[in-house]
């Protein structure tokens, strides 16, 4: 009985199996990752050893830092993308529509695309966007155009749309959830102070939104960033962002390699959150 | 090595191996013929991997009517067939790989050598994959040639040996000499030379495989037959020599060059019927997917000769027992051929051509394998008519086309230094 009275055991006690759950499942693999990652990769086998020659090759090569520009690149378009749908549509269903009934009949159509995989959703923009695809025979029906649009599928723009259908429910979600909770009376006690429409939404829905916006950009954000099977099946393979990089390493039987490539990309990853965190304290907020 | 999985029940395997080593013995001579353990052998299960070209849910149902026991097939891209060979031994029995996957995972240790007198049609088997030699008078192309890494010293070599030493690496199955696919409905005139894969005229139009080991030797072939350079050994190129084949490619990637890349090849098949690209890297059963929508599609032979590749079946190293000895006996019966016949029809060519031909009409022998112009409708195996009366295959027959072989899917000594680049080159 003597435990129960001693409050530093048992909340000790309470926290270990989630912390025994995420040194197993969470730091141990990371730990392992960074070991693996000064290894020496022969054509089939790993060699422990230290040497920095997997990063050295890494920061060597100019094709890294394109690489890690393009990973940026898509990461920030669809980030502005998917925020200002998302945040549109959530502002819709929060302010718009009046009982809680449509608004949860709507909320769930948002989610009906997610009842199939990610893969599919993805490859059915191929057909659609090829050169004899739906859009162009649409468009030179039309005669909006006369030669089919070449950079609809295959190029950065194919990878960006992929990502932002993919992406969008992401950012909905969490802002759609910040918004219920804003007091109605607020809102109308601003208008009665004599805002308008604009001033209200930037000067309370927004920041009192703020923490749902950054929930989402986390989400949608490390999403991209991590992601290599859009990239590649959009682009035919013919862009990279640091996922594929990693997938090409290990497909090739480079461990050391992929490793290497994944630290880095783990700490840019941290470090574009940790940046983020700054402007808003979710703990706080939630 | 003592290595054994618990997977197979120990129990079981050890109470069988006495009664079934000695039924063997007679056994696996004599093909087909009723054995003693036939009852056990139905509880059997392998598991065989390898790429989507030879890895049929028709040869596994043969298999069951045939032979009685359970195969499992696995169909993965060639770059995920080689992962799973060099690292993960445990999940499979049977793995039907590429010669030069064999160089690269043979080290490993995780594949078994197996005994050349075990295999009743060893005789039979193709000289490409013995001596090296298509015909006396052949001479022996670059790269990874099968009979280079086809053998090994004994039961537990991990090294490879230059003759028929009694102990494979891999029993060779399948095998054919690769070119590039073009559809001649959208280019409308004749194409002859590897260097078209890098004309202007078919810019954003045009493929190229992303698997380092055979892309680099479709690549090695454009760079010649563009005249910017002649290799000493294409299959074993120098760091300068990687970075200047590389060079040419990636700068016309960067020009717009390419549609897009492949790395299976039903991807390869959507791209040609799609008519997104126009001429591209491609393989037989690709060009009979494309064909069989009714499209028109050519394997075209081209001057400067073919890309060739070899593949065959190995045995995991945590086989025994009864279970190698039914790993035997499907290899075997592979090679009686029933599958050599079915492979034939879709283009390639059989290790062991003589038992394929039984397998094949008279008709669909002189066209597959001799370069006669058919005399009714030739069918894919699933039925599927390929061509009609009159028509002759692409590049004739098989001494025409296995003749021309200039260079063989590769890995270099410089593989490490060559993965890297071509890494560089997807990513630039």
């Amino acid at each position: 009985m003597k435990l129960r009275n001693n409050p530093a055991i048992s909340s000790l006690l309470m926290v270990s199996p989630l912390a025994a759950i995420l040194l197993i499942f969470l730091v141990l693999p990371i730990v392992l990752i960074v070991i693996v990652s000064f290894w020496r990769a022969t054509e089939f086998s790993i060699v422990p050893a230290f040497e920095f020659d997997n990063y050295e090759f890494l920061f060597g090569s100019s094709v890294t830092y394109t690489v890690f520009f393009n990973t940026f690149k898509y990461a920030l378009i669809t980030w502005a993308c998917t925020l200002l749908i998302g945040f549109t549509v959530a502002y819709y269903l929060a302010f718009h529509i009046r009982t809680l009934t449509w608004q949860i009949a709507l909320f769930l159509l948002c989610t009906i695309p997610f009842w199939t995989s990610n893969i599919i959703r993805m490859i059915s923009w191929i057909p659609f966007l090829g050169r004899k695809g739906i859009a162009n025979s649409t468009l030179m029906s039309w005669g909006a155009i006369d030669v089919p649009i070449e950079w609809l599928l295959f190029s950065d723009f194919a990878v960006i749309l992929a990502f932002v259908h993919l992406y969008t429910l992401f950012m909905v979600v969490p802002i759609f959830n910040t918004m219920m909770r804003i007091d109605k009376s607020l809102i109308e006690a601003a208008r009665d102070a004599g805002a308008n429409g604009a001033q209200i939404l930037w000067n309370v829905i927004i920041p009192l939104t703020k923490p749902g916006i950054m929930i989402g950009t986390i989400f949608v954000v490390t999403l991209v960033m991590g992601d290599f099977i859009t990239v590649r099946f959009m682009s035919g393979s013919q862009s990279a962002n640091v996922g594929r990089l990693i997938s090409n390493d290990i497909a090739l039987l480079q461990y050391p390699s992929a490793s290497a490539t994944a630290i880095v990309l783990l700490l840019t990853v941290l470090i574009t959150i940790g940046t983020l965190l700054r402007f808003v304290d979710i703990r706080k907020e939630l | 090595m003592t290595k054994f999985t618990e997977r197979n029940g120990l129990s079981r395997r050890t109470l069988l191996k006495g009664a079934a080593s000695a039924a063997i013995a007679a056994g696996s001579t004599t093909l087909g013929a009723p054995m003693l353990w036939a009852q056990n052998i139905k509880d059997v299960t392998l598991r065989q991997f390898g790429t989507g070209v030879s890895n049929l849910n028709d040869v596994a149902n043969k298999v069951k009517e045939d032979l009685g026991f359970t195969l499992e097939m696995t169909a993965l891209d060639t770059d995920s067939v080689t992962q799973r060979a060099a690292t993960q031994p445990n999940s499979f029995d049977i793995a039907d790989i590429e010669y030069f996957i064999a160089k690269k995972v043979w080290g490993a240790g995780n594949l078994q050598a197996m005994d050349t007198t075990k295999i009743a049609n060893y005789d039979k088997i193709a000289g490409t994959f013995r001596s090296g030699l298509l015909t006396p008078e052949s001479t022996i192309a670059q790269g990874t040639a099968p009979h280079t890494v086809g053998f090994t010293s004994g039961p537990n070599g991990t090294d490879f040996v230059q003759e028929e030493s009694g102990w494979m690496t891999l029993i060779p199955t399948i095998y054919n000499a690769d070119t590039l696919g073009i559809r001649p409905d959208l280019i409308g005139r004749p194409i002859s030379n590897w260097s078209e894969l890098l004309n202007p005229e078919f810019k954003g139009k045009a493929s190229i495989l992303d698997i380092s080991s055979i892309g680099i030797m479709d690549m090695a072939m454009v760079v010649e037959s563009m005249g910017e350079y002649t290799y000493p050994d294409k299959g074993n190129m120098t760091r300068e020599e990687i970075d200047l084949t590389i060079g040419i490619f990636t700068e016309a990637k960067k020009n717009g060059q390419f549609r897009a890349f492949w790395k299976s090849f039903d991807e390869s098949v959507n791209l040609m019927t799609s008519g997104e690209v126009v001429i591209q890297s491609m393989w037989s059963p690709a060009i009979t997917a494309v064909k069989s929508q009714g499209i028109p599609c050519v394997y075209q032979p081209l001057e400067e000769g073919y890309r060739s590749w070899g593949g065959g079946l190995g045995i995991s190293a945590a086989l025994s027992g009864i279970e190698l000895e039914a790993a035997y006996e499907y290899i075997n019966w592979y090679l009686s051929g029933w599958v050599g016949g079915y492979l034939m029809r879709q283009g390639y060519y059989s290790a062991v051509p003589e038992t394929s031909k039984e397998f094949m009409s008279a008709d669909e022998w002189g066209f597959w394998y001799e370069g006669k112009a058919a005399e009714g409708d030739i069918l894919s195996p699933t039925g599927d008519k390929l061509a009609g009366a009159g028509e002759v295959r692409d590049g004739g027959s098989f001494l025409d086309r296995m003749g021309s072989v200039v260079c063989w899917n590769s890995v270099m000594d410089e593989n490490q230094y060559m993965v890297r680049k071509w890494n560089e080159f997807i990513a630039a």
